[in-house]
């Protein structure tokens, strides 16, 4: 076993070559033996899990099979793009820069989040910026959201969101996840390609994703991976600094927006180890000493994670039958 | 509104918006909805924008707990102590 741990907490130190090995090992047997398509079609953001998904899938199969995407819309950082674009290049994969704004504004989603913010906020423009924050998680509170502005001269007001107007903003900021999808598979019905979908454990546990968005894919090759085992993963396939030491974001809102503060209870260090404590069957006074808080919000953290799984069992489903129907060939 | 009536105007909504029944034996007034999958997050918060349209009765962000919202019961008691 490798002696590099990347900092790792102990409980989630594992072996990365082997590890790498593994994965990529059943990309190719996947690939071909359930999915019978010939190449990978990834899109890139130029955070940790696209660009260590888009380095597995180039382990696998080479850099000729593996197709690039970058897809900013203005809501996008322009960092977000640059990471994509050196990632490609490092790489060596073919890509292509197709900007979704148009798309996005010929669906409405612009208008939809602006009118919906206004419910909140009447004076919001848009060049205003804004973003969506959770409270409620650590102080065992129903998790509920509050919408965050900011108006051209930079000053922040904060208001908690009610339910309609919440359920509008993610609606219409969630065609972004499935125009994305929509031009990903576009492009592996051309090459004959699969999609890959990006979510680490703690996105696939706690559903961080869009249905028929960001979590529909043909593959998920790190969802068994934590979120602090992926970016140890990106330093030991040695993925450029830039990309191994940015900060998990939605880049979503126009407002910086860190993932904790929008859906996590805690930072993702230690979402990651409360996640392998509840896997485990860690108690509560377990997980308090482990990342430091009082057993009190451990309990808190660990009810948060159920309450998750549960209200987003649902993006996890595919369509039900009313009677299942067996095919075989 | 009597304790009486907000018990059946809570029961109705719950029947039949996440149940889809007007069978009333489906509902226990002591079962937590969120441990017996009746409602989850999204449904308590549905449920706050219910009891702000209906009795008028707005959920501080401090009230945003299950012991006030998490079963017929617990609501009562929290109705109950906000029109004290």
């Amino acid at each position: 076993m490798t002696d590099n741990t990347y900092g790792l907490d102990p409980v989630l130190a594992i072996d990365f070559d082997k590890e790498v090995e593994r994965i990529t090992g059943r990309m190719r047997e996947i690939l071909s033996g359930e999915l019978h398509r010939r190449g990978f079609v990834i899109a890139m953001s130029g955070g940790i899990d696209s660009s260590v998904c888009a380095a597995l899938a180039v382990k696998a199969l080479g850099p000729k099979k593996v197709f690039g995407l970058l897809m900013p819309e203005q809501d996008s950082s322009s960092t977000s793009g640059d990471l994509g674009k050196l990632l490609a290049e490092h790489l060596g994969i073919e890509y292509t820069v197709d900007n979704i704004a148009p798309a996005l504004e010929a669906l409405g989603c612009y208008q939809w989040r602006d009118d919906a913010i206004r419910d909140v906020f009447p004076d919001y423009t848009s060049d205003w910026k804004n973003k969506i924050i959770i409270e409620g998680g650590l102080d065992g509170k129903i998790n509920h959201f509050n919408v965050v502005v900011e108006n051209p001269a930079g000053e922040r007001f904060e208001k908690i969101l009610p339910l309609k107007s919440y359920l509008t903003i993610v609606a219409a900021t969630n065609n972004k996840q499935r125009v994305r999808k929509t031009l990903e598979y576009f492009h592996a019905d051309r090459f004959n390609y699969a999609v890959i979908g990006t979510p680490n454990r703690l996105e696939y546990d706690q559903g961080f994703f869009v249905k028929n968005g960001d979590g529909s894919a043909d593959i998920k090759p790190i969802s068994h991976l934590y979120k602090s085992q992926v970016y140890a993963m990106a330093k030991h396939l040695g993925l450029p600094d830039a990309i191994c030491n940015s900060t998990p974001t939605t880049d979503t809102y126009s407002l910086e927006q860190g993932q904790d503060e929008f859906y996590f209870a805690l930072p993702y260090k230690k979402m990651d180890v409360a996640v392998w404590c509840l896997n485990n069957g860690k108690s509560e006074a377990e997980l308090a000493e482990k990342i430091e808080i009082t057993e009190e919000q451990a309990k808190f953290v660990y009810l948060d994670i159920l309450s998750k799984r549960r209200t987003t069992d649902y993006l996890h489903k595919k369509a039900v039958q009313v009677e299942p129907v067996e095919l075989s060939f | 509104m009597s304790n009486t009536a907000n018990e059946q105007l809570l029961r109705n909504f719950i029947l039949e918006n996440y149940l889809f029944t007007d069978d009333q034996s489906k509902l226990d007034n002591a079962n937590s909805f969120l441990d017996t999958g009746i409602l989850d997050s999204m449904g308590i918060l549905e449920l706050i924008y219910f009891l702000d349209e209906e009795l008028s009765i707005k959920v501080e962000t401090d009230e945003m707990v299950p012991a006030n919202l998490d079963s017929i019961n617990n609501l009562l008691g929290f109705i109950e102590k906000k029109t004290a």
